[in-house]
């Protein structure tokens, strides 16, 4: 019998890809995809690297495909924006060996600065797309998108989305095929993209797309589940599992096979119905192609264009059936996440807030520093746009205003060094932060090139910031310790006001990388005034009984922050005695 | 809703409980009791002490991965707070078993908001309430990071699955030098019915 194992659809993806014979995997953390790339690590017989970005990831992949070996290349929603340059022209080379992109959208926003629905991604590279609905069909799609691409000579999608990335479900697995590799054979024709070149590929492109269409409508991937002829619902991806839930007695014509759209099966299914409706989160990509068909579709207002579309809100706008509960209370204050206790981030936040600079902030875990109590950032876009911003915003800006630019390590990597260069070679005068934790924390850890370890935590070479700061023409960088409120206060005032670019590297440590203590738990003593000036620093050890502030000793991590912001010095180690 | 015998349980908590080791144990030993099962949570920036949510699920056949509002037949909170945030997913005649533990939100603390009161008796407009002292309970045993599993074992009297199954799951996802300290803590929550300390401290 075949073996059945509880398995993340993030962890279905990576098996599925192993079995596929896949050789290569490339990809930049992301949630929700980031977990696929881990499994992949722990597969001897694949190369895995955490590229610097996902443009990298996906040249880095076009590379090995091209070379002949079976290829994934994983990245969240976001990160395909950042890969489209290379995609496009990607779709006219077509590939060698099999080159499997997993795009991982994520309704709901979760963990992501949008909720961009990257199935238009499919239709405007023209790339074909699968969409799992569970782990079982990750893995099986995964391994069948190998096959069409090759059978295709195309890239493949496959669109996962949160509740299917991170969805344990029973999953049956198969073996290995080991794939030999496809010769390479020099053919510039097609794997050099200059005009002219490009516009005979172009028609290849067309008569793939031709082809494609016709997969589409035979593949076993859209299949028609016949209950009610009343009722039909038109789904794809997670929906399906939702509908199956919320709307049992529905028929369903289940697309797996996204893009190109299996157009006559719609035409087909939509004859066997009365009522049809269409279930998709966030775009109305499906609905918008049925409606060119001419089929008409039920009560599309019903649903809504952003956030999860969970079985709940089926039950509840297609059925009208309500919870049989009492709604939610509606006075539970909301729980964002914090910086950790002892977090390298918060010293320098605290400083910025306390100067009121105007912070151009970019992503990663500091970028709750946008949110109260710390209320320390003022812009956040996308991955590296803080160097930018500033160098922007001091266009404009005038005293009293200041502003400085605030990225991380694994960022500043992504895309913060161009933009550093940018500044440099156009007169730009910014103040630039760069939060050195030699981590990429808000992803689960991956290593960045600050880190000095590889996808498998075998040792690498190690990129030092400063050295690239200044080989990048800044003469002012400076390499502090995130701890030391006074240098960095100190270095702050000075570089601010200066006509010239400054880098000022934060030297930090991620706690949930290095977990020891800091220094012994504080505590808070009796001449505490209860100004609440240490409640600012958003510090989850920092605690309130009635007017009295406390310090949860098993939380605390000694790192002294609100001791040097505490005014009367009241917060001392080592108990309440100490007064 | 398409299965009568799906058992739906809602896991919630603070980000550093342990709710994801929780989920997985849970689901483990509901595979291997025969069952199809699906687990959901949201992984990413939840760890940092924010609320986190686990759904848990399974029957003869599970099709979406959350719990639709008013069906889960059990809430097991790690935190107070956070059992009255999510009470409404409880089905009328479920049970909320929570901890005895409670943290106030960043807002709170600052300020900024209030706290709710009365929480126990709320609670109970949504569903029976079972207090379990699992905070307590971990301390006593030297390490509250167990808290999590303390509360497991209190479900496990409520459910048919058999204790080796919960042995066998326990063991697969803790690491194995502390296998012996979370057996012990689950055999305490399952035992917790005759704890003397039962209270819950509010
Ligand atoms: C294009 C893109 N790729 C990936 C992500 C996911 N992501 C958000 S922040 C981040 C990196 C965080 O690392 P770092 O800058 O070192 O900051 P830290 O979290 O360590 O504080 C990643 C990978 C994203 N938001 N956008």
């Amino acid at each position: 019998m075949a073996e059945r194992q509880l398995m993340m659809g993030n962890e279905a993806v990576a098996r599925g890809a192993w079995e596929a014979g896949v050789k290569v995997s490339t990809s930049y953390p992301g949630t929700p995809a980031t977990e696929i790339t881990e499994y992949m690590s722990a597969y001897p017989e694949v190369n895995v690297e955490w590229s610097v970005n996902e443009k990298v990831a996906l040249e880095v992949a076009i590379g090995s495909a091209f070379a002949g070996a079976r290829t994934i290349a994983s990245m969240k929603q976001v990160g395909v924006n950042v890969a489209a340059d290379p995609l496009f022209s990607l779709v006219y080379s077509g590939i060698n060996a099999g080159l499997v992109i997993i795009t991982a959208d994520e309704p709901g926003l979760h963990s992501s600065q949008n909720e961009q629905d990257n199935r238009y991604y499919a239709k405007f590279a023209q790339v074909p797309m699968l969409e799992p609905s569970d782990a079982q069909e990750a893995l099986d799609m995964v391994r069948e998108a190998f096959e069409i691409s090759e059978g295709y000579d195309t890239p493949v999608f496959v669109r996962m989305t949160t509740r299917v990335c991170h969805t344990a479900c029973v999953v049956e697995v198969g073996e290995r095929a080991e794939t030999p590799r496809r010769p390479y054979r020099k053919n510039s024709d097609k794997y050099t993209m200059v005009p002219s070149h490009a516009y005979t590929r172009h028609f290849e492109v067309e008569k793939r797309q031709t082809r494609l269409e016709a997969l589409s409508n035979t593949s076993e991937l859209n299949r028609i589940e016949m209950r009610s002829l009343e009722y039909g619902v038109i789904t794809s991806g997670l929906s399906y599992q939702n509908v199956r839930e919320a709307l049992p007695e529905f028929s369903v014509l289940k697309i797996g096979l996204t893009y190109p759209v299996p157009r006559q099966i719609i035409r087909n299914f939509a004859s066997q119905v009365r009522y049809l409706y269409v279930v998709e989160e966030n775009r109305p990509f499906l609905e918008d192609e049925i409606l060119a068909l001419g089929i008409p579709v039920e009560c599309k207002e019903l649903l809504l264009r952003f956030g999860e579309l969970p079985a709940e809100a089926l039950r509840r706008r297609i059925l009208h059936v309500k919870s049989p509960q009492k709604g939610p209370a509606d006075d539970v204050p909301k729980r964002p996440p914090q910086f950790c206790p002892g977090c390298g981030h918060r010293g320098i936040f605290h400083l910025l807030a306390k100067h009121k600079l105007i912070v151009n902030g970019d992503i990663g875990c500091y970028g709750l520093a946008a949110l109260p109590p710390y209320n320390a950032m003022d812009t956040l876009i996308c991955m590296g746009a803080s160097i930018g911003m500033d160098h922007g915003f001091r266009k404009v800006i005038q005293p009293p205003e200041k502003s400085v630019a605030v990225i991380g390590d694994s960022t500043f990597f992504h895309s913060g060094m161009t933009n550093l260069a940018n500044l440099v070679c156009n007169g730009g005068n910014s103040t630039v932060i760069i939060l050195d934790n030699r981590i990429t924390a808000m992803t689960g850890h991956q290593p960045s090139p600050a880190t000095g370890k590889d996808a498998g935590g075998t040792n690498a070479p190690r990129l030092d910031i400063a050295q690239v700061a200044r080989a990048l023409g800044v003469s002012r960088v400076f390499e502090i310790d995130g701890y030391d409120l006074d240098a960095l206060e100190k270095c702050l005032r000075e570089e601010v006001d200066r006509p010239e670019p400054s880098v000022l590297v934060v030297k930090e440590r991620c706690v949930m990388v290095d977990k020891t203590r800091r220094g012994v738990p504080l505590a808070v003593g009796k001449k505490c005034k209860s100004c609440r000036a240490c409640l600012k620093l958003g510090c989850p050890a920092l605690t309130v009984e009635g007017d009295r502030i406390m310090i949860l000793e098993y939380l605390c991590d000694g790192c002294g922050i609100c001791a040097k912001v505490c005014p009367i010095g009241a917060i001392r180690p080592g108990g309440a005695e100490n007064d | 809703m398409t299965d009568g015998k799906t058992v739906n349980v809602l896991v919630v908590g603070i980000g550093g409980q342990g709710i994801i080791l929780l989920s997985d144990i849970l689901a483990e030993a509901a595979f291997e009791s025969g069952h199809d099962v699906k687990k959901s949570e949201i992984h990413g920036l939840s760890q940092r002490g924010g609320s986190v949510i686990s759904h848990v699920r399974w029957g003869t056949k599970v099709h979406s991965p959350v719990i639709m509002d008013g069906q889960a037949d059990f809430i097991l909170a790690l935190e107070e707070i956070e059992a009255l945030r999510n009470a409404h997913v409880a089905k009328p005649g479920g049970m909320i078993l929570v901890n005895d533990f409670r943290s106030l939100p960043a807002s709170v603390v600052s300020g900024a908001a209030k706290c709710p009161e009365n929480i126990e008796s709320r609670l109970a407009e949504y569903a029976s309430v079972e207090k379990v002292p699992a905070t307590s309970i971990a301390r006593e045993l030297g390490n509250i990071r167990t808290s999590n599993i303390v509360l497991l074992g209190a479900l496990s009297r409520h459910l048919e699955i058999a204790d080796a199954f919960w042995q066998a799951a326990v063991k697969k996802h803790v690491p194995k030098k502390y296998a012996d300290l979370n057996l012990k803590a689950f055999a305490r929550g399952r035992a917790a019915e005759q704890h003397p300390s039962c209270t819950v401290m509010i």
